[in-house]
């Protein structure tokens, strides 16, 4: 088509406005760094904080306690148990949300200028004096072992699982934050305590906040809701080695269509080449449809309903991975093209225009993630946790610009490794190259 | 907590489409309507917050409305809604939006096919040239039916054939509707998929797709003048189709058995009970009871204080999980859902008994005041916060357009939640727990021992 020519040379002036975008900076007087962005249209906040460690500040034999113990902080707190917390949140129509991940746990919150205080009243207790009464701790343990059960029969809960564990063994990183049926029958109340001081402390927390609230109102705010925390926890974990090699491993499981994982070592964040690498992941797979696995294997072949690849910067491993799945019989000719995409792709690196389409994706999507104050939150938290500063909103779009051609050529030969890639692929497969079979 | 049991919830929410109460859109909503000479109507929702806006476009036909024999063609045909036209090539419709810095995708339900792309404001005009284009100028050929029915079998393999949650989700839909095409899969029959061909998709999509069955709904950071000139530019000049015709579909006999059905699949993890009911869905004479019904879900299965996890998770060490669905808006009659995931150790007989029980027990006391109070409330707080997510407003008017409703039903809506009583929630209860009217289902392993 024609029209769209003319369109792109303007791509570039189309979003002043974000530049606009105003991240206060807070250092409160309990001592507290926060970052806060103002916007009084609807009268409610959302806070998001984040305590960096998470799951994987697990202790050993330990594993899913981190996660229990997130998943009990709004089953009881101080004076109320489960029921009259729930009954409060409720009445005050405020949204707490606790989660655990690999490297942080979350707690996500939306509260009602009408009836701030309260909220945050209900939500401090959650954080600083959870009860663990043992009814609740049986309660969603049995939920937590249902899910787990779940996740046992379910391939792409499978495929992760047997991808993690050949990855990083004994490493947190090896196996699910929700811990095994074992570990979970295992954890006692003492545990559940322990993880709540190991992981929910002052040194560790990062905090965002969107809505309607003042910078003033803010710093009270966070003092009054973390002021009680204890000062610092369990130690940070290790340093997590990769240890998976090339090759396809197998999960049998009956069903009709197999779930590939594949990937290998990627990328750290704060790599000089993670723009680049970031810029070049679009190009093999990583933007919506337009992507070189999304046109070889759905577009042209019809093997997948969906294809794509992505970086995983962790805390303390990086990986790139990707997923495809397709029926028994056709899997292994989709595992074949995502081979030959990835090589091809470290050999003859990308083009100018598949760069240029890119660049104009990526800068025109980012923009759009800011869309709401929940979201807001979450990326001033995410920004703070990778070290950046609060003028990376303004310049981001100008680094992914700055990526050239060169750079994507380079990082591809470097970062993509054809002969280290490792497909786990779970169902019953047919017609797959097993290497030494 | 909200650790949802995977296999459960999954199937029910995919097998309903939005489940729970969705709800409030508000007076403040800074809502435009107005209509094209060619019928096609247009809902403006202005948020000026972000240089950004969604534009979508709402057929009124989804699955329920296709031909016999054709059963997955409204999706399928959604897929090829992507390929070219006569001025795009396949592909470039989604390639041009994300050169400009937006997504895009689709989606197909039982009453309505929808378009959408979020992108920066300025782009709006492009967005909608594209769309205008594709409604009328689509070009397929053979090569793009085959490819991508392979795509949409792929998707079946993936959402449907992996789960046994979601085909126990497609027996028990097959047994609720007897005569109604809400009794067949959206994503289609596989057996019926393998066979849809270039004519299918193209006899749906003449019959289906003219602005006179179709609604531009536009949100975020635009003027309702710069939208309705943009619209009547792109698609004001596109003609009606004369020959469109109601949407009569097949009505219900009739129900006067119940059906029991059970379905074991060795990949279950997590077996549960579930019954759904028949149950009526908004319109524009009467969305009084389906508002009820809202609030029956919520009160039975709405969350950690309501009726069902109470006794069920809290007072009993009966279930771990459990829940109500409905989905009120629906062209035609809808359903109302229950579900218990049993303990370890607890049957499903055990299960159903303790659900019926609840069910019980309700109808003989009655709505709690408090209970019905924070649900109120929290209703309410909807029209706070849903306002920080213009997409989900957008969708709202969209949905209820395309089933019925009206721009004025969907402003009275709130007003309407907030005045039912408890007295009507239990009426509306009682009405519909029939179960000559109903499937109650088991999912289950094939070693389970039953009673």
């Amino acid at each position: 088509m024609k029209f769209v020519a003319t369109l792109l040379t303007s791509l570039l002036l189309a979003f002043p406005a974000w530049a606009e975008i105003d991240i206060q900076e807070i250092a409160t007087p309990g001592g507290f760094d926060a970052w806060l962005v103002e916007e009084q249209d609807i009268p409610f906040v959302a806070l998001e904080l984040r305590f960096k460690g998470g799951a994987s500040l697990d202790r050993d034999g330990k594993r899913g306690a981190t996660n229990l113990m997130m998943a009990l902080l709004e089953e009881g707190a101080g004076e109320m148990d489960a029921r009259a917390f729930t009954e409060r949140t409720e009445e005050l129509a405020a949204r707490f949300s606790y989660n655990a991940y690999d490297d942080a746990v979350s707690v996500s919150a939306k509260f009602l200028t009408e009836n701030r205080d309260e909220a945050v009243a209900l939500l401090r207790e959650t954080l600083v004096n959870p009860r663990f009464d043992d009814d609740a701790i049986e309660r969603v343990r049995a939920q937590v072992e249902s899910s787990i059960r779940s996740d046992l029969k379910d391939p792409n809960s499978i495929v992760s699982a047997a991808f993690d564990a050949a990855a990083f063994g004994d490493h947190p990183y090896g196996s699910s934050a929700d811990g095994t049926l074992d570990s979970v029958a295992g954890l006692t109340r003492d545990d559940l305590t322990a993880a709540h001081k190991g992981v929910i402390r002052r040194d560790n927390v990062f905090i965002g906040a969107a809505g309607d609230i003042s910078a003033e109102e803010l710093s009270t705010l966070i003092d009054d809701l973390l002021g009680d925390l204890p000062e610092t926890g369990w130690d940070m974990p290790a340093r997590a080695d990769y240890a998976l090699e090339g090759g396809i491993n197998v999960v049998p499981f009956e069903t009709p269509q197999s779930v590939a994982l594949f990937g290998h070592e990627g990328i750290e964040r704060d790599d000089p080449d993670f723009f680049a690498a970031y810029v070049m992941n679009v190009i093999l797979g990583g933007g919506g449809f337009e992507s070189r696995l999304m046109d070889e294997v759905r577009e042209k072949r019809g093997l997948t309903y969906g294809v794509y690849s992505y970086l995983v910067p962790k805390d303390y491993a990086a990986l790139y991975l990707g997923r495809v799945a397709s029926a028994n019989n056709r899997i292994a000719e989709a595992i074949s093209v995502i081979r030959d995409e990835w090589a091809k792709l470290a050999e003859d690196g990308a083009t100018q225009e598949e760069l240029d389409q890119a660049k104009t994706y990526l800068t025109g999507a980012y923009p759009l993630r800011f869309d709401g104050n929940g979201p807001i939150a979450d990326i001033l938290v995410g920004m703070q946790m990778d070290g950046l500063p609060t003028e990376y909103v303004v310049n981001r779009n100008a680094k992914v610009e700055a990526v050239t051609l060169e750079d994507v050529q380079r990082v591809a030969k470097r970062l993509l490794r054809p002969e280290d890639l490792h497909f786990t692929v779970v169902g019953q497969p047919e017609g797959l190259d097993l290497p030494g079979q | 907590m909200r650790i949802a049991v995977k296999g459960a919830t999954l199937a029910l929410m995919l097998a309903t489409g939005l489940a729970q109460a969705d709800t409030l859109p508000t007076p403040q909503d800074d809502v435009t309507t107005f209509a094209l000479d060619n019928g096609m109507e247009v809902v403006v929702i202005e948020d000026h917050r972000a240089p950004v806006v969604v534009n979508m476009v709402w057929y009124k036909a989804g699955s329920a409305d296709e031909p016999e024999g054709a059963s997955g063609v409204a999706h399928f045909l959604e897929h090829l809604l992507f390929k070219g036209t006569d001025t795009l090539d396949p592909g470039e419709f989604s390639r041009t939006v994300a050169r400009n810095g937006g997504s895009d995708n689709a989606f197909t339900s039982y009453d309505y096919t929808a378009y959408f792309q979020r992108v920066a404001a300025d782009r709006l005009d492009l967005m909608m040239r594209m769309e205008a284009d594709r409604m009328v100028n689509l070009q397929l050929d053979e090569e793009d039916i085959l490819t991508e029915r392979e795509v949409i079998i792929e998707e079946r393999n993936q959402r449907t054939e992996n789960d046994p949650g979601a085909l126990f989700g497609e027996q028990r839909n097959a047994a609720l509707y007897m005569n109604h095409r809400y009794g067949v899969p959206i994503i289609g029959w596989r057996h019926e998929m393998v066979t849809l061909d270039l004519d299918d998709a193209l006899s749906y999509y003449r019959k289906n797709y003219a602005p006179n069955n179709a609604i531009l709904v536009v949100a975020g950071d635009v003027k309702p003048e710069d939208v309705r000139s943009m619209a009547e530019q792109h698609f004001g000049v596109l003609p009606p189709n004369p020959e469109l015709t109601d949407r009569a579909r097949p009505d219900e006999p009739p129900q006067r058995a119940e059906r029991r059905l059970t379905y074991r699949d060795a990949r279950v993890a997590q077996p549960y009970v579930s019954r759904v009911y028949l149950a009526p869905s908004r319109n524009h004479d009467d969305q009084k009871t389906a508002a009820a019904l809202v609030l029956l879900s919520e009160i039975l299965g709405g969350g950690q204080t309501s009726k069902l996890v109470r006794a069920l998770t809290f007072d009993s060490q009966t279930a771990v999980w459990a829940g109500a669905f409905y989905d009120a808006t629906r062209l035609d009659e809808s359903s109302f859902g229950i579900a218990v995931v049993p303990s370890e150790g607890v049957s499903l007989q055990e299960a159903e008994d303790a659900m019926d029980r609840v069910i019980a027990e309700f109808l003989a006391e009655g709505v709690d005041a408090a209970q019905l109070d924070r649900i109120k409330m929290q209703l309410r707080s909807q029209a706070i916060y849903s306002r920080d997510n213009v997409e989900r407003l957008a969708n709202r008017y969209g949905q209820a357009l395309a089933t019925g409703l009206t721009v004025e039903d969907v402003q009275a809506w709130p007003d309407i939640l907030q005045a039912v009583t408890g007295e009507e929630i239990v009426a509306a209860a009682r009405d519909v727990f029939d179960r000559n009217q109903a499937v109650t289902g088991w999912l289950t392993t094939p070693e389970e021992v039953t009673q």
